[in-house]
This record gives structure tokens, C-alpha cells and sequence, in this order.
């Protein structure tokens, strides 16, 4: 059983940066929490087929993100459909500038194509190597580079736009503005 | 001012999505540092009780949910 126990932690080790790539995905804590949730008993039930020697975060993130479109494929706008109370219940930052600051920035990031936003946190913030992303995302490695560039240039772009913090959480708004 | 994105000078040539806007390494830097701090708002609260719980249930061959 000393496998299983070392599986466990293993798993246990992945959940902050699991629910981490879950809320950034779906945007809502409950349903990122219950996202993992599944994530970690699916693994637990398919352990046969994890290769001892990879990445056991890797393949926990392939698990969730395929879990997370089979799922939105079912939900589609509902998905997106968040107001601002998600951030709310994240916003532990003391100074109320990177809060504005943290939250526009997730704002903007919601407006990026799934494929574009996935690429960009799992390279960027969860310290994937583009293979590793590539693996998770089922693509090869320059379709990686190419999302996580585009990603990259459209943030800016959209940040660029000084006055964004002033229209409030209104997504239409913003969407609006972003298209023109 | 963060020193985490400390390799953005380097990669400055491979921008090569030439849209609207031109990414700078200032741009690029920003935006790294907002993501891990997005990021590390989440990771921070470390693992909530109920997957602590709900692995060691799974862990224990006789528990498999059926007793709490």
C-alpha cells in the first residue's frame, strides 16, 4: 500500500495548483473545488494508467482540463457566465490597487479564447514547460508557443485600454469595447 | 517592482505575433507578474480540508464512501 500512500501525497501535493488552473478556468471557486474533486477520484480510479517516472501533476491537469470541457461543451454560456463575486472571495491582497489591478487583469484574461487562456496560465503561472503543456492540451508544442504568444499580445492589447478599470464589472461593456 | 520575471530581455525577439500592439518585455513582465499573482491567491490557501479528507477516505481499502 506504501504506492498508494506515495500516490496520495503526490496528489495532495497537486491541489493548490490544481484548483489554482480550475478557478482560472472556470472562473468560480464551487464549481473549481468540485472540478479537482472529481479530477483527483477519476486519477484514483484510473491509477493503471498513469506511468509511474512522468509527471503525476501533469497528467492530474490533463484529467481536470479534459473533465472541464467535456463539461463545458454540456454548460457552454453558463460557464462563462460569472459576475464578480468569484474574485471577491479572492481578493486577499492588503492594497487596494493591485486589487483593482488583479482583478481588471482577470477580467481581461476571461476575454481571451479557451485555448489562448489555458495555454498562457499553464506556461505562465502554473511553470509547465511547453512540452508539458503541449502533453496536457493534446497539440503539439508550436501550437503551444503560438497560443501562449497570442495570448500574451491580446492581454496587452486589451490592458492597454487605460480606461477599463473605470466601467465597473460590466462584461458586455468590455466586450464590446474589446471587439471594436 | 517584482524581480520574478527576470528573463523577459532575453526573449524580446520571439514576439513575432505582429498584431495591433507591440510587446515589449515591459508587457510581458507585467503580465507574468499578474498571472502568478493571480495564481499564487489560489495555491495560497493550500489544500482545503475536504481533499485532505476525501483521499484519505479513498486511501482506506475498507472505507471506499460507504461510512463517513
Amino acid at each position: 500500500m506504501s504506492r498508494r500512500n506515495d500516490v496520495r501525497d503526490a496528489m495532495l501535493a497537486a491541489v493548490p495548483s490544481l484548483r489554482a488552473f480550475a478557478v482560472s478556468l472556470c472562473g468560480n471557486v464551487d464549481r473549481a473545488d468540485d472540478l479537482v474533486q472529481e479530477t483527483l477520484l477519476r486519477a484514483w480510479a484510473n491509477l493503471g494508467s498513469f506511468q509511474p517516472g512522468t509527471s503525476m501533476s501533469a497528467w492530474l491537469f490533463t484529467i481536470l482540463r479534459n473533465l472541464f470541457r467535456s463539461e463545458y461543451r454540456k454548460r457552454r454560456r453558463e460557464v462563462e457566465d460569472v459576475d464578480g463575486s468569484y474574485a471577491e472571495s479572492l481578493t486577499s491582497l492588503p492594497d487596494q490597487n493591485s486589487r483593482l489591478e488583479i482583478n481588471e487583469f482577470r477580467e481581461a484574461l476571461r476575454l481571451l479564447p479557451p485555448e489562448q487562456r489555458e495555454s498562457l496560465i499553464l506556461v505562465g503561472a502554473s511553470g509547465f514547460s511547453y512540452e508539458e503543456a503541449a502533453q496536457i492540451c493534446g497539440c503539439a508544442v508550436g501550437t503551444i508557443k503560438s497560443r501562449v504568444n497570442r495570448a500574451r499580445t491580446r492581454l496587452a492589447e486589451i490592458l492597454s485600454i487605460d480606461s477599463v478599470s473605470d466601467f465597473g464589472p460590466d462584461y458586455e461593456t468590455r466586450a464590446v469595447v474589446n471587439s471594436s | 517592482m517584482n524581480k520574478s520575471g527576470s528573463s523577459q530581455q532575453k526573449t524580446k525577439v520571439d514576439v513575432r505575433v505582429s498584431e495591433t500592439v507591440k510587446l515589449g518585455p515591459d508587457n510581458k513582465a507585467k503580465i507574468g507578474q499578474q498571472l502568478r499573482l493571480m495564481y499564487s491567491q489560489v495555491v495560497d490557501q493550500g489544500v482545503p480540508n475536504r481533499f485532505d479528507e476525501m483521499l484519505k477516505r479513498l486511501d482506506d481499502p475498507t472505507g471506499e464512501g460507504s461510512k463517513e
